[in-house]
């Protein structure tokens, strides 16, 4: 998926995340999270596969994470990448 | 013969007060002391340096305490409780020597031993006379017991009681009394009602916390402690005070009338005296308005010093006396040690209180908590920090199930047998990493910036400074 | 057995991952009301990666969808049959008409997905004047169809009636859908008390639902499970009584009678059927209900 512009899903609140997908060249991936020390690894790798699972390969993800399990971060991951993408 | 004066810089000046000395202050005020601040503020001023604080708890009120580090006044703390702003600074190695971390009755176990000489005592009192006859439950500053004053009363060598509210002579009731008391200050006002005691304290809405609150008072009725003369004992914050609802009904349900309720006491327990559930309540600290009103009316809610609170020196203490204790956790580990020092990334936010005191004296200690916070589980390998040895604590209940220490089988028996969902600690750590994963071990690895001390004595582990 | 059917918003991670400890029989993730129209998209992704994550987890759960006639029903039949909830329950359902359409839908997503025919059952959610006249052709038109759900909030205003605590403008309404449900032999659900601090309330209004006939409540708060729970759990008295029926139905019958008293009234078949229904009900609960 072609990601056109920049667009956001999830929150701040806690269990949340709030994910930012912004067009970019090549995948980064930026994480900042109260559970960075513990979970930092993880997290990437969620945001990795959830990106290739929806054939992603150019996007700057942002992620402000409140401790979000990892079903929640797909899930926000792959509605920010649907709304920047033109899916819809 | 003249206490009274209105001017702290003679009061501190007659106290005999000289840098390298130890000064000690209570924490009835909680978040809205003043008096602390006051004091360090005119030792600086009269260039005294080298002070070691002896402070019973410290709150974020206390956040200039960090500048009177920097600048040598104040070189070595000790107390039984930091809150977090304070907590980062130290974990950040502001302080070069060791805080000591005691529990509540740990503290006034070492003040009686004369392990530690507290050289001048600094009592914020909320009504005092002039002869220093004072007590917690009068004046713009009210905040109920007194009972982590009254060891400091006793045993330092000069006492000196600051209040904001001067009553006729002789002022009753008096936890701390006038023999004790050296020199008494007016100062216009001693702390912040607003920080001081909340106006309710309310049981928490969330509903993750109510079940497992809901499932701890079940473990309680299946314990076998459930007969006349029943105590117990819950923290305020979070699961542990919810207990109290889900108890009343099986109190009620199996006709059981209560001995005492302990500890600090909030409106919840208050109820639980008026109606009947408890013939007294035990009162080291007030909480909330309710507990405040409640110790200055009714003479079945009784004030109690730290030393007949928790010290394991004294010839006997409540908490040896009591049943059942809810108390919370940052961290559990599999082998039972409960951490409330620091936080999942090494930095101090708490201490003991009360914490390894009632789960050491209790027969039946709870920790409540949920699986995982946000993303973090409860339940880890090795805590970070040990507060409460695990051979103190019983039992383990989270929203999904109870584990009980081995150490008591009859327990889990019991609490199996009543159809209660006990798991091992191990599986129930596994079910929170189904939800979490499995999260990188966090262990600070600078100097050691705390060392947490047993009631009895002994370290019980260090802390290490976090290297950012 | 479904005593209570616990709400959760299907936008809220933290209530989504801990809905199965409150103690509710069933729980329905919310896409309707409880999401935000531009949230609807964010939403159908986080119950549907929940709904994975929870698989073994053991507790009922529905997911509540968006109407028919909105874009995003599609969209969240889509995405919620491959996770195979237990039910799916379509809200403002007014005919048999449209329930055909629905089931037609998930019938074709569970061929595509793989997913058993038939596999994933309805709940309409009955909560206009049409829907409620409606009842009975609604209830019994598609064996998909396993129970209906009243909705008191939108009828009440959908009738102009005030909405009370109460509850009288609600009570034809409450026995038009019991009427048309046990007509159909399906279940049926009462509408969710809407007071969360009222403890009495709830516990009132759910002693109501059960004497009424339905199976069991919907509830906004998890708070209100273990009052809703209750009362539609069989009493002990309830269950000693339903035993002594049918050990005295089982003398009758040794002796050729077809009646028998028993506490000095009549104990016929009607009486002994509803004590068979209880005892069932308690043992699936797990208490004492073994046939003596």
């Amino acid at each position: 998926m072609l990601i056109h512009k920049t667009a956001s899903a999830g929150t701040l609140e806690s269990n949340d995340v709030l994910v930012t997908v912004a067009p970019g060249s090549g995948i980064q991936v930026h994480v900042e999270s109260v559970v960075l020390a513990q979970f930092g690894g993880q997290i990437r790798e969620t945001v990795l596969d959830t990106l290739s699972r929806l054939q992603v390969t150019d996007a700057v993800v942002r992620l402000n994470d409140m401790g979000a399990l990892d079903c929640t971060i797909a899930a926000r991951v792959e509605a920010a990448v649907r709304r920047a993408g033109g899916d819809a | 013969m003249n206490k009274l004066t209105s001017n702290l810089a003679d009061a501190i000046r007659a106290s005999g007060l000289q840098s390298g000395m130890t000064i000690s202050f209570h924490h009835h005020l909680r978040n809205g002391d003043g008096v602390l601040n006051l004091v360090l503020a005119e030792a600086a001023r009269q260039g005294i340096r080298d002070l070691t604080l002896q402070a019973s708890s410290l709150f974020d009120v206390h956040l200039p305490l960090l500048d009177h580090i920097k600048s040598g006044v104040v070189t070595g703390i000790e107390t039984n409780y930091m809150s977090a702003g304070i907590g980062r600074a130290i974990s950040e190695g502001v302080l070069e020597k060791p805080v000591i971390f005691r529990s509540h009755g740990g503290r006034p176990a070492a003040i009686a031993s004369g392990r530690v000489v507290i050289d001048v005592a600094f009592i914020a009192a909320p009504a005092a006379d002039s002869m220093g006859n004072a007590n917690g439950v009068s004046g713009p500053a009210a905040c109920g017991s007194l009972g982590y004053a009254m060891p400091d009363a006793r045993y330092a060598k000069r006492v000196v009681v600051i209040t904001d509210h001067v009553m006729p002579y002789p002022l009753s009731p008096c936890p701390i009394e006038e023999t004790d008391v050296d020199i008494v200050v007016q100062v216009p006002s001693i702390g912040d009602p607003k920080g001081i005691v909340s106006g309710t304290t309310r049981i928490t809405r969330d509903p993750v916390g109510l079940s497992i609150a809901r499932l701890a008072a079940q473990v309680i009725e299946h314990s076998g402690l459930m007969k006349d003369g029943f105590s117990f004992q819950t923290g305020a914050g979070g699961a542990s005070l919810a207990v109290t609802e889900y108890l009343k009904p099986i109190l009620r349900a199996k006709g059981i009338q209560g001995s005492f309720g302990l500890g600090g006491i909030t409106g919840y327990l208050v109820d639980m005296l008026k109606e009947g559930y408890f013939a007294q309540l035990l009162d080291v600290q007030c909480f909330d308005l309710t507990a405040v009103e409640s110790i200055r009316d009714n003479p079945q809610h009784q004030e109690i010093s730290a030393e007949r609170y928790a010290s394991p020196n004294a010839r006997s203490c409540a908490v040896k006396s009591l049943d059942a204790v809810v108390l919370g956790a940052t961290e559990i580990d599999l082998d039972f040690n409960v951490n409330v020092h620091t936080d999942s990334n090494g930095y101090i936010m708490g201490g003991s209180g009360g914490h390894s005191d009632t789960a050491e004296g209790a027969r039946l200690s709870l920790i409540v908590a949920p699986l995982f916070r946000a993303r973090l589980p409860i339940i880890m390998d090795k805590v970070t920090t040990v507060t409460t040895r695990g051979s103190a604590v019983d039992v383990l209940v989270t929203q999904r199930g109870v584990a009980v220490n081995p150490r008591r089988p009859e327990l889990k028996a019991g609490l199996a047998a009543a159809g209660l969902p006990v798991l091992d600690i191990r599986e129930l750590q596994s079910l929170a990493h189904q939800f979490t994963g499995v999260p990188r071990a966090v262990k600070p690895q600078g100097r050691v910036v705390a060392k947490v001390e047993y009631p009895l004595g002994g370290i019980v582990d260090e802390i290490r400074s976090v290297i950012s | 057995m479904r005593r209570s059917l616990l709400f959760i918003p299907g936008n809220n991670p933290g209530m989504l991952v801990s809905a199965d400890i409150h103690g509710a029989d069933a729980v329905i993730f919310d896409l309707e009301d409880a999401v935000a129209p531009n949230e609807k998209d964010a939403a159908r992704l986080l119950v549907r990666n929940a709904l994975r994550a929870m698989r073994d987890l053991r507790v009922e759960v529905v997911v509540r969808v968006n109407p028919l006639a909105t874009d995003d029903f599609r969209q969240d039949i889509a995405a919620i049959v491959p996770l195979q909830p237990s039910l799916i329950m379509p809200t403002k359902v007014a005919d048999a008409d449209e329930v055909a359409v629905i089931s037609r839908t998930v019938a074709d997503a569970e061929r595509v997905e793989g997913v058993p025919a038939g596999a994933i059952g309805l709940l309409p959610l009955l909560e206009t004047a049409l829907g409620i006249e409606n009842a009975f052709s609604i209830a019994g038109c598609d064996p998909r169809v396993k129970g209906i759900l009243l909705g008191a909030e939108d009828l009440s205003s959908d009738l102009q009636a005030v909405r009370s605590k109460q509850g009288q403008e609600i009570l034809y309404a409450r026995g038009r859908v019991v009427m048309a449900a046990r007509a159909a032999g399906i279940e049926v659900y009462d509408t969710p008390f809407t007071d969360v601090d009222d403890m009495e309330g709830v516990s009132a209004d759910a002693k109501l639902a059960r004497a009424l006939g339905f199976s069991g409540k919907a509830v906004i708060s998890p708070r209100h499970v273990a009052a809703v729970n209750a009362a539609f759990t069989p009493t002990e008295d309830e269950i000693v009584y339903a035993r002594e029926v049918l050990l005295a139905i089982r003398e009758a019958e040794r002796q050729g009678k077809g009646a028998v008293s028993l506490r000095g009234k009549m104990v016929d078949k009607p009486i002994v059927d509803r004590a068979r229904r209880l005892l069932d009900g308690a043992r699936s609960l797990g208490l004492e209900g073994t046939e003596p």
